[in-house]
């Protein structure tokens, strides 16, 4: 009798802590289910063994910021049939964005001391820049639960079941107190996109928001209430939009808006 | 093919976090070179930090690398409340060794069995090796969730938690919140003792090795946050004097800077450093379980970190039970910090080694600049020595099998290639 096809997975990485994929393994409770369903044809941080392509599923970690990864990330979208990216330097260009709002060279002279052995893009950007994505998984570091119904949806032909609303309606739904409301605490929760669960409002801090911005945030609303009611001085503002997800379009936005009042 | 003459290359190292290669060149007989590259794209960390506040640093140095972020969390805030002449004691400074051992309990079981196990044993990997072995592998992950729970708990999440901030936490879970983990951390304490035992029975390579061991030293603990920096051949120094003993060398033909003790000496940091250094400072339960191990009160064969790991996770089930049961709830989630100007260092045991971190800051408590120093980079000599030495004796071996022990004497060192601050990206030569 003929095995059924299992649908192989490949995990890439690109400039990245490595949390992401990391979240993979630390899905104690279903790693072997989930190593039951797939074959795990590509992932170097879990296995020497390697499949030849093509991929029906890629799961691709980090930003774009050599040449060469430039390169490399069209060969695996030539060979992945679905191309998911995990994280926000994946989806966002993550906190090494930071670079697209300095100049890279003098990065490179602050950190190394021969800096012509430094081979590096201007900038840091997203996957989707790059090529087409069939998914973006966000945060920093993603949510391995979501990581999971996304796998199982792919696997079973269905679209994941993930919230894209704000980090306020997972507030509410906890039953947290609003930290902006009762204790002042500047939050990003309102224009951030949900799916880490409100954890910072949880441990008495404001978001700082690692998922995002969710759709059609209404980010100068909230900018202007930190700056007058709250009393958050504009540089702090810039600061806090230029994030783990600083080069997101609405995080940008703002954060060049404060820079360019200056 | 000539087999005195050829050249082995790994162009992706598995199992090791990040992305490397291994370059071996053999010719005549002899190891002519051995490389081992890096090419994680660089992020520019210390330059990006110039201008935030000193506050962020254990948020976003933590991004540097996804499998020791409490180890980037704790050497941050360290060197901020140094800069700012605070010290964090009494509950507030057991927590944070508390959330340590959470984190060398994850890391170290994630290496132990699903990274350095299956070389020993003849897998590609873990999943493989679950076929045979499901009981050793589920065991093993649920010890792994237990160091996981720990940081969850009390950081918020397992990977880049939010909880820690300069001077303490932003909230402490209380007694309540805390009292499930005890009965977890007794059935892991357990776990970990039959984890060194499994790992003792382990076919073994005879590689002992005269390494200079670089770890922290406290007089009343095993290391986590604080201490001097000490080693066997007579480094004893207060973490201030680091940049004075402690260079980076950046070669022309080197893939990483290497660091180097007072200019010319390698050095070893990691677990087995911390052993050898701090044995009599282990739980008693810890040393005995050594014992019967068959390791001495030092240890100098790498392949052997893998039981060092284990007794180091036994050590952290013990240690963090102790400090739960002991637990008080503190006054205050944080200690008052006041912005100063100056300059603040700390270094600490993070699961791979010693992590420094050094910041100057102006008077709003914003960063001037920043240096972080962390363990893979220091090992990044002291892993081409081994390889060096490693492979002479066995170059009779055929490619395949030489290439793989090769592989498995670079992930004695659990390599930690994210942590990329200090890592270049090299040309490959190829000849
Ligand atoms: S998104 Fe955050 S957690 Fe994920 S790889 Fe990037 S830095 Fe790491």
């Amino acid at each position: 009798m003929l095995k059924k096809h299992k649908p192989k997975l490949a995990v890439w990485k690109f400039a990245s802590c490595d949390g992401c994929q990391l979240s993979l393994l630390d899905c104690e409770d279903e790693l072997l289910a989930v190593a039951g369903a797939v074959e795990i044809a590509y992932f170097p941080e879990a296995s020497r063994a390697t499949m030849r392509p093509p991929y029906d599923l890629s799961l691709v970690e980090g930003s774009i910021t050599t040449a060469h990864d430039a390169e490399r990330i069209q060969d695996i979208r030539r060979v992945s049939k679905s191309l998911i990216t995990i994280g926000a330097c994946a989806t966002a260009g993550g906190i090494q964005s930071l670079r697209n709002f300095a100049d890279v060279q003098d990065f490179i002279n602050i950190v190394y001391a021969s800096p012509e052995y430094i081979n590096t893009l201007a900038t840091s950007t997203p996957i989707a820049t790059h090529v087409f994505v069939d998914y973006q998984l966000r945060g920093c570091p993603i949510n391995k639960m979501q990581l999971v119904e996304v796998i199982n949806a792919y696997l079973n032909g269905r679209k994941p079941n993930i919230a894209s609303h704000s980090v306020c309606i997972e507030c509410k739904r906890r039953g947290t107190t609003c930290v902006m409301v009762a204790h002042g605490t500047p939050c990003l929760g309102p224009v951030t996109h949900a799916g880490c669960g409100a954890i910072c409002p949880a441990y008495n801090r404001g978001c700082y928001g690692c998922f995002g911005p969710m759709e059609t945030p209404n980010t100068s609303a909230l900018s202007t209430q930190w700056h007058e009611t709250l009393g958050v001085d504009k540089d702090d503002i810039i600061r806090v939009f230029r994030g783990f997800n600083a080069f997101a379009e609405e995080f940008r936005k703002e954060s060049d808006y404060y820079e360019s009042a200056k | 093919m000539n087999p005195q003459s050829r050249t082995l290359k790994v162009d992706y190292l598995a199992r090791v976090e990040g992305e490397g290669a291994m370059h071996l060149k053999i010719h005549n007989g002899q190891v002519d070179e051995v490389r081992l590259e890096i090419f994680e794209p660089p992020r520019f960390f210390e330059a990006f930090l110039q201008g935030r506040k000193y506050g962020e640093a254990p948020d976003i140095t933590a991004r540097i690398c996804g499998i020791c972020p409490i180890a980037y969390q704790m050497s941050a805030v360290h060197a901020m409340e140094r800069a700012f002449g605070i010290t964090v004691n009494g509950p507030l400074r057991e927590l944070r060794r508390l959330i340590y051992c959470g984190e060398w309990i994850e890391s170290h079981v994630l290496h132990v069995s699903m990274l350095h196990a299956p070389d020993f044993l003849g897998y590609p990997d873990v999943i493989q090796m679950s076929q045979d072995h499901p009981e050793i592998v589920q065991k093993a992950l649920k010890l792994k969730k237990t160091g996981n729970d720990i940081v969850n708990l009390l950081g918020g999440r397992e990977i880049h938690p939010i909880n820690v901030r300069v001077g303490g936490f932003y909230r402490i879970p209380t007694k309540k919140e805390f009292a499930p983990l005890i009965e977890r951390l007794k059935w892991a304490r357990e776990t970990a003792l039959e984890m060194v035992r499994w790992t003792s029975t382990l076919p073994q390579h005879e590689f002992e090795q005269d390494y200079e061991f670089v770890a922290l030293r406290h007089p009343d603990e095993y290391p986590f946050n604080e201490g001097r920096l000490v080693s066997n051949k007579g480094l004893d120094i207060e973490i201030g004097e680091y940049e004075q003993h402690f260079t980076e060398l950046h070669l022309p033909h080197s893939t990483a800077l290497h660091s180097v003790i007072d200019g010319a000496r390698t050095y070893f940091t990691g677990p087995l450093a911390r052993y050898s250094l701090n044995f009599d400072k282990l739980s008693p339960l810890a040393q005995d379980a050594a014992k019967e191990a068959g390791l001495g009160s030092a240890c100098n064969n790498p392949f052997q970190s893998i039981i060092v790991r284990s007794v180091e996770t036994l050590y952290a089930c013990d240690e963090a039970l102790r400090i739960l049961e002991q637990f008080v709830m503190p006054d205050q989630p944080a200690v008052e910090i006041e912005p100063q100007a100056g300059t603040g260092y700390s270094c600490t045991e993070a699961p791979r080694g010693i992590l420094y971190h050094r910041y100057q800051l102006d008077d709003n408590g914003l960063i001037m600049n920043a240096k972080i120093v962390p363990p893979t980079s220091q090992n990044q000599r002291s892993i081409e020595n081994d390889l060096r030495q490693f492979a002479l004796p066995r170059l009779d071996l055929s490619d395949d099998d030489l290439t793989w022990q090769c592989e498995q004497a670079i992930r004695n060192y659990d390599p930690c290639i994210s942590c990329s601050t200090h890592f270049l990206k090299l040309h490959i030569e190829r000849t």
